[in-house]
């Protein structure tokens, strides 16, 4: 019997469709517990209309890298990558997502908290974009070994953490109910040829234990997508929308990760 | 050693061991590149092949201290006979990376190395230095036959599922850099590579490439005041350690440098690194140029511009 759920999502990268698709989902799941990862910009198109939705829903918010870069007014989005093809398309994703972030929304970007803590299903919980040392660290399934969870698990103190940044969801439970959760992106699809994002569901159940579900989220793509080319985004970034498989940002995936993906 | 000023050269304690390198084959190489930073070669013995015994026992240890994930070096790490072993078990407990000039690769072995990465959870990659496109560009740096034989080693790496991230030392004008790219691009598709993944590194002017171009100049040294405001978390001595057959060291391209040594045990390598060494310099603008999303072409490494419009 479940006690108690939480929804947390991440990378909005400005996906307002599915962040309202997304808020209609867990008010159905009768959730009011949200917590929201950051990397509300990025990628997609009129990023001040991610910001009224959030506040509205009481979404609590975890500041990501791209959102500390814009609400210092810092040059690049630090999103950590290390190819120049990745590099060109985040610098002109930066740029547009800058220029059409309103000073307000920066401020608030600029306030939000590094990192959340709480109690959940008598676990202590740390919420964070990237890992708990670092906001742009890479944590992927397939270069994670349970020995370094094991080291974030002792240096945070904390049972279960839940973390984003590289828009591929996963889950790993290691002994003594301990969870890592990487939430996956709402912003873009997980590279997996569906046009669904994804998004995690915490839930306390009786005898202490602790369920997480990877759910899928469906939306309305297409009008995303349309927005996109209204605003001239990039063709990569709306042929990612439409076919569910990454065109950038490919050249830090590891090699499973890499492998899963058409490119 | 002080610099030319005379001052202690800076220290760098280690954060945390995130990444812990195997220097599996020595020095001891099936080829002899005329740009190798610690000159490996059929007849190099300064250092020689790890055991499995002491593999397992650093990987023992390193899981005590939370380490990420392993990497495997030599000289050619398919040289050491217990190679798939070391690799199964460092596969057991994270991912792993293999630097392999890819010569040594059979259907037989390439298929056993596919069935250990598809027995982990964890990724296994291998690195393939190649140093041109062509055999004309490639050959007079690794030697005469190797780009052929490297190309039919990354094509049974291919033909296995792998997506080997080949690694080419820039020996040519950086204005050449999208023409030798698209060079690379051409070969590697069609000797069926799907995702092509390329990096560069610049030269690290020790050992061989000291005397096949030029080596370190005596002002070339790092500085406190060059480490204040500089995230030191681009330098792979800032996370990472190499072991070899005879200890511990700073980083895979000092291992063959007094400089680099740091003692016997692991537990000695956790002491801060000193970065008193020419080389230091060369990765200190370019960042862990060692690891696998490191090379040229890590922005943060360079200086920011301004701010978009």
């Amino acid at each position: 019997m479940i006690q108690e759920r939480m929804a947390v999502f991440g990378g909005v990268y400005s996906n307002h469709v599915a962040l309202a698709a997304l808020l209609a989902d867990v008010r159905q799941r009768g959730m009011s517990q949200l917590y929201c990862l950051g990397d509300l910009g990025a990628f997609g198109p009129h990023p001040n209309r991610v910001f009224p939705l959030l506040r509205a829903a009481q979404v609590a918010v975890v500041q990501g890298n791209y959102d500390h870069s814009l609400g210092h007014g810092l040059p690049d989005c630090r999103c950590g990558y290390t190819d120049a093809r990745d590099n060109y398309f985040a610098r002109l994703s930066y740029a547009y997502t800058f220029h059409n972030t309103s000073a307000e929304n920066k401020r608030w970007l600029k306030d939000l908290p590094p990192e959340r803590r709480l109690t959940f299903a008598g676990r202590q919980v740390l919420l964070c974009h990237g890992s708990p040392r670092q906001t742009n660290e890479f944590l992927w399934e397939s270069t994670t070994s349970n020995a370094f969870l094991e080291r974030l698990f002792r240096d945070s103190g904390v049972d279960v953490i839940v973390a984003t940044h590289t828009g591929l969801p996963w889950h790993r439970e290691l002994p003594g109910g301990r969870h890592f959760i990487n939430c996956g992106a709402i912003g873009r699809p997980a590279n997996d040829g569906r046009t669904a994002v994804w998004y995690a569901v915490l839930s306390a159940v009786a005898g202490g234990r602790l369920e997480v579900e990877i759910v899928p989220l469906e939306y309305d793509y297409r009008q995303l997508a349309a927005e996109m080319r209204a605003e001239q985004l990039p063709e990569e970034f709306v042929t990612t929308i439409e076919t569910g498989w990454w065109t950038t940002c490919l050249e830090i995936l590891p090699a499973r990760e890499r492998a899963r993906g058409k490119y | 050693m002080k610099d030319a000023t005379n001052r202690p050269p800076p220290l760098l304690p280690l954060a945390a061991l995130d990444a812990l390198w195997f220097q599996v084959a020595g020095t001891l190489c099936n080829l002899r590149c005329r740009h190798c930073f610690i000159s490996c070669a059929p007849d190099n013995h300064t250092f020689g092949f790890m055991t499995l015994t002491q593999v397992r026992q650093h990987l023992a240890e390193s899981v005590a201290l939370g380490v990420r994930e392993y990497y495997f070096t030599g000289g050619e790490p398919f040289l050491n006979p217990d190679i798939f072993e070391m690799l199964a078990a460092a596969l057991a407990l994270g991912p792993a990376t293999v630097l392999t000039n890819a010569t040594r690769f059979t259907p037989a072995n390439v298929a056993r190395l596919a069935a250990l990465r598809d027995a982990s959870s964890y990724s296994l990659e291998l690195r393939v230095s190649l140093d041109g496109f062509t055999a004309e560009t490639n050959d007079p740096i690794r030697g005469p036959g190797t780009f052929d034989q490297a190309m039919r080693g990354v094509e049974l790496l291919a033909g296995a599922g792998f997506l080997p991230i080949i690694t080419a030392m820039r020996s040519w004008d950086p204005q050449q850099d999208e023409a030798v790219l698209a060079g690379f691009r051409e070969q590697l598709t069609a000797a069926g590579c799907s995702r092509v993944r390329l990096k560069l590194l610049p030269a690290l002017r020790l050992g061989a490439e000291a005397k096949r171009d030029h080596g370190y100049g005596e002002d070339e040294f790092l500085t406190e005041e060059m480490l204040m405001g500089y995230d030191p978390r681009q330098l792979l001595c800032h996370n990472s350690r190499i072991v070899s057959d005879r200890g511990v060291h700073v980083c895979p391209i000092l291992i063959d440098q007094p400089a680099g040594w740091l003692g016997a045990t692991l537990a000695e390598g956790l002491q801060p690194a000193r970065l008193s060494h020419p080389a230091c310099t060369t990765c200190y603008a370019y960042g862990a140029i060692c690891s696998n999303a490191g090379g040229l072409g890590l922005e943060t490494a360079r200086p920011p511009g301004n701010l978009p419009s």
